[in-house]
C-alpha cells in the first residue's frame, strides 16, 4: 500500500501557499527580469492568436463570397467542376476525401491498436526498443517520398494486379494508411503504458488471463488516448497532400470503384492554385473553407465522443 | 485579476494589428514611391510599357519583363491579359505598347499597319509510353481519346488494352493550348488522370505502358515516345515551318516601328538570354 498521508500533507501544504499567493498576489514584488518574461510569454501568445486569427479570416474572406455566389448546396453538392468554364462543384472531392481518409483509417487503425498493444504488453523490452525505433523512422520520412514510393510501386502493382490505371483510391487508401501508422501507434502505445499499473494487477489477481485484462480493463482505460489518436491520425490523412496528389489521378469524378482516381480537396487547391486566377482562385479558397469547416466539425464530434466516453467510464 | 490578464491580452493583441497595419502602410507608401520615381525620367531607358493580350503569352512575358527590369530598374513594365483578339486590337488602337498574340493575325487584322515579331512557338507533343506500338495518330482521333469516345487502344491499331488518358489540371497553359488547338473548345473527358506538372505527366506516361499525355514540346525525353500528328514528325524543326499541327507561335505587336523602351525588351526577348528563358519556361525559341 503506498502512504498516502505523506501524498495528502503535501498536497496540504501545496494549496497553503497557492491560497496565500492567491491572497497576496498583488503585493508580491516581482523582479524586473520576471516581469519583461511575464510580458514575452503573453506577446509569444498573443502573436500566435493573431496568427491563427488572421489565417481564419483570409480563408474566409477569400472563399465565402464565391461559395455564396454559387450557392451552398450547389457548391458542395455539385460534382461538376469545370472551373474555367464557372462550373464551381466540388461533390467529388468532398466524396474522395472522405473514400481515401476513412479507407486508410479502416486498415490503420485496427493495425495500429494491435501494434501498440504488442509493444505496450506483449513484447520483450528489446524487441519493442527496436519496432519503436523502426516507427520513428517512420514517421521521420517525408510524405514526398511515400507519394513517390507509392508511384513507382504500389500504383503499378494495382495496375498490374487489379486492373485499372493503377491510380485509384486504393493507392492512396495503401499510402495515408503506412503514413498515419506511426501517430495512431506511438500515441495508443503512451495511453496503454499511462494505464495505472494497479488496474493490471488487480485485473490478474481477480483471475482474468491476460488477454482479458487488455481487453476488458487496459484499451477501455486508454480509450480516450486511443480516440486521440485516431483523430490525429484523421486529421493528417484529411491534410495529407502531396502524396495523395501522387497516387490518385485526380480526376474529379464521384468513383464507381475502389480502383478509380479521385480528388480530394486538399489535391484540388494544391493542382490547381499555380495558374488560377479570378473566380478559379476564389474557388479553391472556398475549398479550403469547407476543408477547415470539415475538420474543425470532425474534431468537435470526436471531442464529445471521447468526453462522453470518459464520463461512463467515471459512473 | 482575470479581467486585468485580459485587459493586458487585448491591449497586445490591438498593439500587434496595429503595428501589421503600419507594416502594410509603409509597404503601399513604398510602391508609389517607387512609382514616382520612374515617371520621372533622366536617364537613357525609363518608362514604363504595357504588353497587353493573350493569356498564354502572358506567363512567359511576365518572367520576360522581370528579368528585363532587374536589369534596367527604369522601366517599369506592366503585362496584362485579356486574350489574342483583345491584344491585337490593343496595339492597333495604341492602348498597348506590345499586343502579344498566340495565334497567327487574320487579314484584316494584318491591314492595321501592326509590326509583328515571332517570339517562340509553342509545340506540344502527344507522348505514348515507348513499348506502344502505335506512332502515328491522326489529329481527330486524338480529339476523341481526350473525348473519351475512344477507350481502347485497338480502336486506332494497337493493342487490345484501355486507353490511360493523361491531362494538365485546369489553368495550365500547355491544357489551355491543347484544348485551342485539337479540342477545338470541346471539354476533355473528367475520367482522365489528371497531372500538375510537365514532369508528372512524363512520369506517369513513363510508368505506364497504356498511357497518353501532352507536354511542351522541350519536355520530350527519351523515357516517352513522342508519336507524329497527321504523319508528321513532332520536332522544332516542323514547328517552326508549320507542318506540324499541335503548334502555334507567340508574337509580339507593334504599331510602326517599336523605339526606345520598348524596342530595347523586345531586342531583350529575341535574344539568346530571352530566348534561353522562353525555353525553361516550356515553348519552343526561334533560333
Amino acid at each position: 500500500m503506498p502512504d498516502y498521508t505523506i501524498v495528502e500533507s503535501v498536497k496540504n501544504k501545496f494549496n497553503i501557499v497557492c491560497a496565500w499567493q492567491e491572497k497576496y498576489k498583488d503585493n508580491i514584488p516581482k523582479s524586473n527580469s520576471e516581469l519583461w518574461i511575464e510580458r514575452v510569454l503573453i506577446l509569444s501568445a498573443g502573436i500566435f492568436i493573431l496568427a491563427i486569427l488572421l489565417i481564419t479570416l483570409f480563408i474566409f474572406a477569400k472563399g465565402i463570397p464565391l461559395i455564396a455566389k454559387t450557392g451552398i448546396s450547389e457548391f458542395l453538392f455539385n460534382t461538376e467542376w469545370n472551373p474555367l468554364k464557372g462550373k464551381f462543384g466540388i461533390g467529388s472531392m468532398f466524396i474522395g476525401s472522405l473514400a481515401v481518409t476513412f479507407g486508410a483509417l479502416l486498415w490503420a487503425v485496427p493495425l495500429g491498436l494491435i501494434t501498440a498493444v504488442f509493444m505496450a504488453e506483449v513484447a520483450p523490452v528489446k524487441t519493442r526498443d527496436i519496432l519503436g525505433s523502426f516507427i520513428e523512422l517512420l514517421a521521420g520520412i517525408p510524405s514526398v517520398v511515400y507519394g513517390f514510393f507509392g508511384l513507382i510501386v504500389v500504383v503499378p502493382f494495382i495496375r498490374e494486379n487489379f486492373g485499372g490505371s493503377g491510380m485509384s483510391i486504393l493507392a492512396g487508401v495503401f499510402i495515408l494508411g503506412i503514413m498515419i501508422l506511426p501517430t495512431i501507434i506511438n500515441i495508443s502505445r503512451d495511453s496503454i503504458l499511462a494505464v495505472p499499473k494497479e488496474y493490471k494487477e488487480n485485473s490478474l489477481a481477480l483471475g482474468a488471463t491476460h488477454y482479458q485484462t487488455i481487453r476488458r480493463v487496459i484499451i477501455p482505460a486508454a480509450r480516450s488516448g486511443i480516440v486521440t489518436a485516431v483523430v490525429l491520425g484523421m486529421g493528417r490523412a484529411i491534410g495529407e497532400t502531396m502524396a495523395v496528389v501522387m497516387v490518385t489521378g485526380n480526376a474529379a469524378i464521384v468513383p464507381d470503384s475502389i480502383l478509380s482516381p479521385v480528388r480530394t480537396m486538399t489535391s484540388n487547391i494544391v493542382l490547381e492554385m499555380g495558374y488560377a486566377a479570378g473566380d478559379h482562385q476564389a474557388a479553391l479558397f472556398g475549398t479550403g473553407t469547407v476543408l477547415f469547416i470539415f475538420i474543425v466539425v470532425l474534431n468537435l464530434v470526436v471531442d464529445i465522443f471521447a468526453k462522453a466516453g470518459i464520463s461512463n467510464e467515471n459512473r | 485579476m482575470r479581467t486585468k490578464k485580459g485587459k493586458k491580452i487585448i491591449s497586445i493583441l490591438a498593439l500587434s494589428i496595429l503595428l501589421l497595419a503600419a507594416l502594410w502602410v509603409g509597404g503601399c507608401g513604398q510602391k508609389k514611391d517607387a512609382e514616382k520615381g520612374e515617371n520621372g525620367q533622366t536617364e537613357k531607358l525609363s518608362g514604363s510599357i504595357t504588353v497587353a493580350g493573350s493569356t498564354s503569352v502572358q506567363p512567359f512575358s511576365e518572367v520576360l519583363a522581370e528579368k528585363f527590369m532587374a536589369d534596367n530598374p527604369d522601366i517599369q513594365i506592366n503585362v496584362q491579359g485579356g486574350g489574342s483578339s483583345q491584344g491585337i486590337a490593343a496595339a492597333a488602337s495604341g492602348a498597348a505598347d506590345i499586343g502579344a498574340s498566340s495565334r497567327e493575325l487574320k487579314e484584316e487584322e494584318k491591314k492595321q499597319g501592326l509590326k509583328e515579331y515571332v517570339i517562340a512557338y509553342d509545340g506540344i507533343a502527344v507522348i505514348v509510353h515507348p513499348s506502344n506500338k502505335i506512332d502515328n495518330l491522326k489529329k481527330e482521333d486524338i480529339k476523341n481519346i481526350y473525348l473519351g469516345n475512344i477507350t481502347n487502344w485497338k480502336e486506332v491499331g494497337g493493342d487490345d488494352a484501355p486507353i490511360t488518358v493523361i491531362c494538365r489540371e485546369a489553368g495550365s497553359g500547355t491544357r489551355g493550348a491543347f484544348e485551342e488547338i485539337v479540342m477545338e473548345k470541346e471539354d476533355i473527358t473528367s475520367k482522365a488522370i489528371i497531372q500538375n506538372s510537365t514532369g508528372a505527366v512524363r512520369t506517369t506516361v513513363a510508368g505506364d505502358k497504356n498511357a497518353i499525355g501532352f507536354v511542351s514540346l522541350p519536355a520530350v525525353n527519351d523515357e516517352v515516345k513522342a508519336i507524329k500528328v497527321d504523319g508528321t514528325e513532332a520536332n522544332k524543326e516542323n514547328v517552326k515551318n508549320k507542318s506540324y499541327k499541335i503548334a502555334r507561335p507567340f508574337i509580339y505587336l507593334t504599331k510602326g516601328e517599336p523605339t526606345g523602351a520598348v524596342k530595347a525588351f523586345i531586342d531583350f526577348v529575341l535574344s539568346d538570354e530571352g530566348q534561353k528563358i522562353i525555353e525553361d519556361e516550356g515553348a519552343v525559341r526561334i533560333k
